[in-house]
This record gives structure tokens, sequence and C-alpha cells, in this order.
């Protein structure tokens, strides 16, 4: 090891690979932050472009454009692809970029490991989009693959299970390097509650990851030997339990969910103060309320499987301790508006989407909340009501607040603003067309249209077709997203290294953009820089 | 750089490598336990396997009260049978032994091996029915065009929940591939 770290030291500061073994070889926390972010992007426009098969399908009742196989082919798949391939990249890419900024570390604690768990990435994601071309095709079961239709498609399911496991082996290493970082990096003075909440809200992202990863693992490993070696978890003729499957399933599932959206709690949280120009009302709330909702996360799962059926007393179990949730997200709701309460706002683009996520994510938590209620649950089981509920806090969740983040840290990055006035018609371009498309999917699943399905009755048509044209619109007006961050980099008005009139933290005394090397030399941290004003002793 | 500020991660590292692994692990062993939970709490319909029910047998019968127990078989589609029971349902005392007849048939030209796997509906009333004797437990074999008369005997605990009158023994048969193919094989 202390070889690897010597070889790391001397590289610093003498000389680098060019082309594409830079990018190959690179152990630099900046850099892998931007390869992350890329390939979140990459794959984000392929998902995408798989929910554009999917709602041109849908702009019509009857089967016009695909067959039902590839069809659902294209829900497995773009699940799969955004869940990991564009969100959880870029939530990590973010970390990488930002939490040794914000701890005030050279680097991450284990910049080697953090080059690897990156560039399996690429090789996962080959794997599984293959599929897409081989005879059987991609997996089509649905991202849940659930037994035992899972294991009675193709053979490419080994494709699928072995690119998860990698997807996985990923997030771990990704993980354990983010927790060492944030515990034994931090510089001088920069105690745990000192910490920026982005930091906070990663470190338990972090441990949530650990802990429900290697479950999704087994899950899968125990689908592979079912399918190819003769075991029996979950085949009933031979003594196992499909319905097994499930409660492991969303033991992972449900926590995953959360490791979608808390480290998008902590940038809505650093942004909101900036452009509120006051410190984060409540900081300590909002560290207790982030464990609170990590810990719930691990005994609500089975509200995702009500309609198995369950024991009375589980099922009201579930429920009740899924509605509590709504507890700890109510004090972050609470403390964000309390935020902006009489403070000199300002609506730059990541204040408008750090509002956006603040308002249209309240309202998939409240769907959420209805789909808590068992009685209510089993009309909503497996409808579009659950579409709309989870792109509610998926896109105007977590992928509003990765945007956000994007325009609120690109000019640290680039050195240059982005064009401001493209920015904001991406907001309202993008927020107007959100709502057209994922709005009306609620009425689609109250009425009673089932998710994952190609065809449709009638009376379900004009709402298809709204859904359906509000989807296109969504998905070019990101074409202006990708062009606002090509001519960002490209150039642009220089910014200064505070950037934002009202931002705090460490990450604004670097320039911009921040150099290769920061904080080589420890900076001392006391309140003057900590990003609140909580009374802490 | 001042070490003395920034710690070796080593310690953390191997801590989060056990805590993954460790998880793993209890990735699967969450299918025991799932076993166990499900035996203990009847959860899921299954039944308590209860061979040795039938000696302990104790001779109280509740002849004031009766519940009628309905049969009830699916067969997997992978399996060639015709499989069914003989009675819709009979009407019981709780605490007396009752034996009922499965019919199956083999309607392929091959020698094939099944399984049965028994449910309980509701719930709450598969802790209470003992099956005493059931073509379950075992492997089934029938040669090609075979037939066969499959008993069940089974009490019904006098101790089942007042409000349940109505409880449903469904079987599932499947088709066990390795024994057949094993079979195939030796012939």
């Amino acid at each position: 090891m202390s070889q690897e770290t010597t070889a790391h030291h001397s590289d610093h500061h003498d000389h680098h690979p060019t082309g594409l073994a830079r990018w190959l070889f690179t152990t630099n926390h900046k850099e892998i932050g931007t390869l992350y972010l890329i390939f979140s992007l990459v794959m984000f426009f392929i998902g995408g472009a798989m929910a554009m098969v999917i709602r041109a399908e849908l702009f019509a009742p009857g089967l016009q454009l695909v067959n039902p196989d590839f069809f659902n082919q294209m829900t497995t798949m773009h699940a799969l692809v955004m869940i990991f391939g564009a969100v959880m990249p870029a939530f990590v890419g973010l970390a990488n970029w930002m939490v040794p900024l914000m701890i005030g570390a050279p680097d991450m604690a284990l910049p080697r490991m953090n080059n690897w768990s990156f560039w399996i990435l690429p090789f996962a994601f080959t794997l599984l989009l293959a599929t897409l071309f081989m005879p059987s095709g991609g997996p089509a079961s649905g991202w849940t693959l659930y037994p035992p239709l899972s294991l009675q498609g193709g053979n490419t399911l080994a494709f699928v299970i072995l690119a998860i496991h990698l997807m996985g082996i990923s997030s771990i290493m990704g993980a354990i390097n983010i927790i060492a970082t944030i515990l034994n990096m931090r510089a001088p003075g920069m105690t745990l509650l000192r910490m920026p909440l982005f930091v906070w809200t990663w470190l338990i992202t972090a441990f949530l990851l650990i802990a429900v990863m290697p479950v999704l693992a087994g899950a899968v490993t125990m689908l592979l030997t079912d399918r190819f070696f003769g075991t029996s978890f979950f085949n009933a003729a031979g003594g196992g339990d499909p319905v097994l499957y499930q409660h492991i399933f969303w033991f992972f599932g449900h926590p995953e969910v959360y490791i979608l959206i808390l480290p998008a709690f902590g940038i809505v949280s650093e942004i909101i103060p900036t452009f509120s120009r006051k410190p984060l009302f409540g900081y300590t709330s909002m560290v207790y309320a982030t464990a609170s909702i990590a810990f719930l996360s691990f005994i609500v799962w089975a509200h995702h499987m009500f309609t198995v059926g369950m024991p009375l007393g589980a099922m009201l179990f579930f429920m009740y301790a899924t509605m509590v949730i709504a507890v700890p997200t109510g004090v972050k709701i609470f403390n964000w508006i309390a935020t902006m309460w009489r403070g000199s706002m300002s609506f730059e683009t990541p204040m408008l989407f750090a509002l956006g996520f603040v308002v249209l994510f309240t309202i998939g938590g409240l769907s959420g909340l209805m789909l808590a209620i068992v009685p209510a649950n089993f009309q909503y089981h497996d409808t579009y009501f659950v579409v709309a509920h989870f792109h509610y806090v998926l896109v105007t969740g977590a992928v509003y607040a990765i945007m956000a983040a994007v325009y609120y840290w690109l000019p640290k990055w680039t050195g240059h603003m982005y064009d401001e006035r493209l920015g904001k018609i991406h907001f309202w371009w993008s927020t107007i067309w959100v709502n057209v498309l994922f709005f009306p999917q609620h009425y689609l699943g109250l009425a009673g249209m089932p998710r994952r399905i190609p065809d449709y009755a009638v009376q379900f048509t004009e709402f298809n077709m709204i859904s359906s044209i509000g989807g296109f619109m969504y998905g070019f007006g990101q074409l202006l997203f990708a062009f606002i961050i090509w001519k960002c980099v490209r150039g642009g008005q220089k910014a200064t290294a505070q950037v934002w009139e009202g931002a705090r933290g460490l990450e604004w005394t670097v320039p911009s953009p921040a150099p290769l090397h920061t904080f080589d030399t420890p900076p001392l941290v006391d309140d003057s820089v900590a990003v609140h004003k909580d009374q802490l002793t | 750089m001042t070490e003395s500020t920034r710690k070796k991660p080593w310690h953390t590292v191997t801590g989060l490598v056990c805590m993954a692994v460790a998880m793993f692990g209890f990735g699967y062993l969450l299918v025991p336990l799932y076993e166990k939970f499900c035996e203990i709490t009847g959860i899921g319909g299954r039944t308590p396997d209860t061979a040795a029910y039938e000696a302990e047998l104790t001779g109280e019968v509740d002849y004031s009260r009766t519940v009628r127990v309905m049969f009830d078989a699916t067969v997997n589609s992978a399996l060639p049978w015709r499989f069914e029971p003989t009675e819709r349902y009979m009407d019981v005392h709780p605490g007396k032994l009752y034996e009922t007849i499965y019919i199956a048939y083999n309607r392929a030209s091959q020698p094939v091996v099944a399984q049965a796997v028994p449910s309980v509906a509701p719930g709450r009333a598969a802790l209470f029915f003992n099956k005493t004797e059931c073509f379950c437990f075992t492997e089934q074999l029938l040669g090609p065009g075979e037939s066969r008369d499959m008993p069940v005997r089974f009490v019904v605990d006098p101790n089942l929940p007042a409000r349940t009158d109505l409880v449903t023994l469904s079987y599932i048969i499947y088709k066990n591939d390795q024994a057949t193919a094993v079979l195939a094989a030796v012939d």
C-alpha cells in the first residue's frame, strides 16, 4: 500500500498521462467525478430514448410500433439504466467532486479504488445493453426481476445478473470510499456537525448502499442458480417460494429508493440557503431526519407487496411504519421553507430547480402516502398511479436535484458561468412538460390502467396522448441541458471563486475552475466557515 | 500534508468490507429465516408436517362443531398429468381423523416424477390443519398411462379459531424435472 501511495504522490505534481490514458488511469477525485457525471448523462439519454419508445407505443391504443416483448424489454431496461446508470452514478460523481472539496480533503481516501469503481461501470452497462441485441432479447420481466417470470425468459438473464453484480460492486466500492473519506480525511476543525448537509446525506446514503447492495447481489445470485444450476430458492416445485424473492428484493429495494433521494435532499439543503442568503434552518434536525429516514427504510419493505397476501398485523405494521416516514420528510420540507422565510431570495437556475424539487417532490411524497394505505393500495397496486408516484419522486425529485447541483457547481468545475437565460428556459420547459407527462398518469392509474402493458382500453386514450406529448417535449428539452453544459465547458463569463453571492462553505474558497489539486495543506475550520448557524455546544 | 489530521483509512475500510460481506450472507440467511417464520406463523398457508400427530390424538372430538373442508387441485402446465380430488368438500368435526382421496393420472408416454405442494387458506387456519398422512410428503412416480389413488389423512385441531368455519386445502402439483431426468437416464 505504501508503494501505491508513493506512486500516487509522485505523479501528483510531476507529469500527467495525456489523451485517453489520462482518463483511464486517473486517480484524481475531480477527474473521476467528471467521468461519472459524463457517464451518467450518456445513460440518461439512453434510458430516455427507451422511455420515448414506451411513450410512442402508448400514444394510441392498440399495438403499433413495437412488439409486446420488446415493449417489456424497454420498461425493464429503462428502469435499470435510469436507476443504476443515470441517477446513482450522477450522485457518486457529485460526491467525488464535492465531498473532498467540502470537507477540506486533498482527494478521496482510496484514489485507486475510486478509479476502479468508475471503470467497472462502462463494462457493466455494455453487458446489460448488449442483451438487447442477443437472440432472446433483453430482460423483459420488469426491473424487479420477479420469479417465476424472470426465470422463464431467455438465457440473457445471466448477462443481466452479471451486470447487476458489477454495478453492485462498483456502488459498494464507491460507498466504502466515500465513508472512508468522510470519516478520515476531514480538515482540522471540520467536526461531524460542521459538515455541509450534502456530506451528511452522502455519509448516510453510503451506509445504506453497503447494507443493501450485497442483499441484492444475494437475491440475483439465487435467481442465477435457480435458472442455471438447479437450486430451488424460488421454485415452488422444489420446495422454494417465489414470494421469498419479493421479500429479499424489497429489503434491498426500499433502502435503494432512499439511496436515490437522500443525496438529493443534501443538494437542495446546500442550494436553498445560498439563494435565500440565510443559513439553513434546523441543521441538526436535518441530520437527524436523514438518519431516521435511513433507519425506517429498513422496516417498511413489504409495502411494495401488500397484494401478495400477508397477515392483517403485518399489513398494519408496514402501513404505519411507512406513514411514519412522512414525519422526518415533513421536517425537511418545513426546514427548507423556513430557510427561505424572510430571506433575500434570488432565482437563478439552481434555485429554480431546487424550488421545483421542493414542490414536485412533495406531490410525489403525498401520493406515496396514499399508496401506503393498505385498502387503497389494493386498488392502486401495479397501476399508472404508482408510475406517476415514483416518477414524481425520481424525475422531479432526484433528477431535478442533480440538475440543480450541476447548475450550482458547474461554474466551480469549468470556471465559466453557464448561460443563465438558457438555464431558465431549460427549467421552465422541463417543469411544464414533466407535469404534462406525469400528472395525467395519476388519473390513468386511479381509473385502473395497469403498468407495464403495451396496450390499453380506449377510454384511456386522451390522457395517454397528453402524457406522451409531455414525454416527447420533456425529452427533447433535455438536449438543451446537454447543450448548456457543452457551451459552459467551452467558454463563458469568468466565474469568481465564490461564484454565488450567498454561497458558504469550503468549496467556494478554492479558485474557479477548481485546480486539479486542492487542500494539499488542510484548511482550518471553525464556526465562521461552518455552513449553518445552529448553536452546537 | 499534515498526516496527524488525516488518519489512515484502513481501519474504516476493513470494517466496511466486513459489513458488505456480512450483508451478502444476511441475504442468504433470509431464506431459512423466512422458512422458519412461515412455519411458526402459518403465513403462506403452510401446514405443519405432523405425521407423528396421529399417535397423539386424544380422542377428544368436538361433535358440537362442524367445519367445512374444501379440496382443490392445480396442475402446473409443465406436468402432463390429470390430478383432482374425488370429493369437492367434507363436513368434519374438529379432533376427528378423516381421509380423502386425490386421483392422479399420467397422460405422458414416459414415467414422470411429480411433487405436490400443499397450502391451506385462510392463513390463520393453517396452523390448525394437521395432515397425518399425505402424498405431498414424498415424490410421486407414475408410469406411462398409470393412475393412482392418493390418500390424505387429516385432523382439524379443536383449537381452530371459532370464527373459522371454512378451510380450503389446496395442492399444486409440479413436475420434478431432475428426478424425471434421472429416471429417463436409467432407462
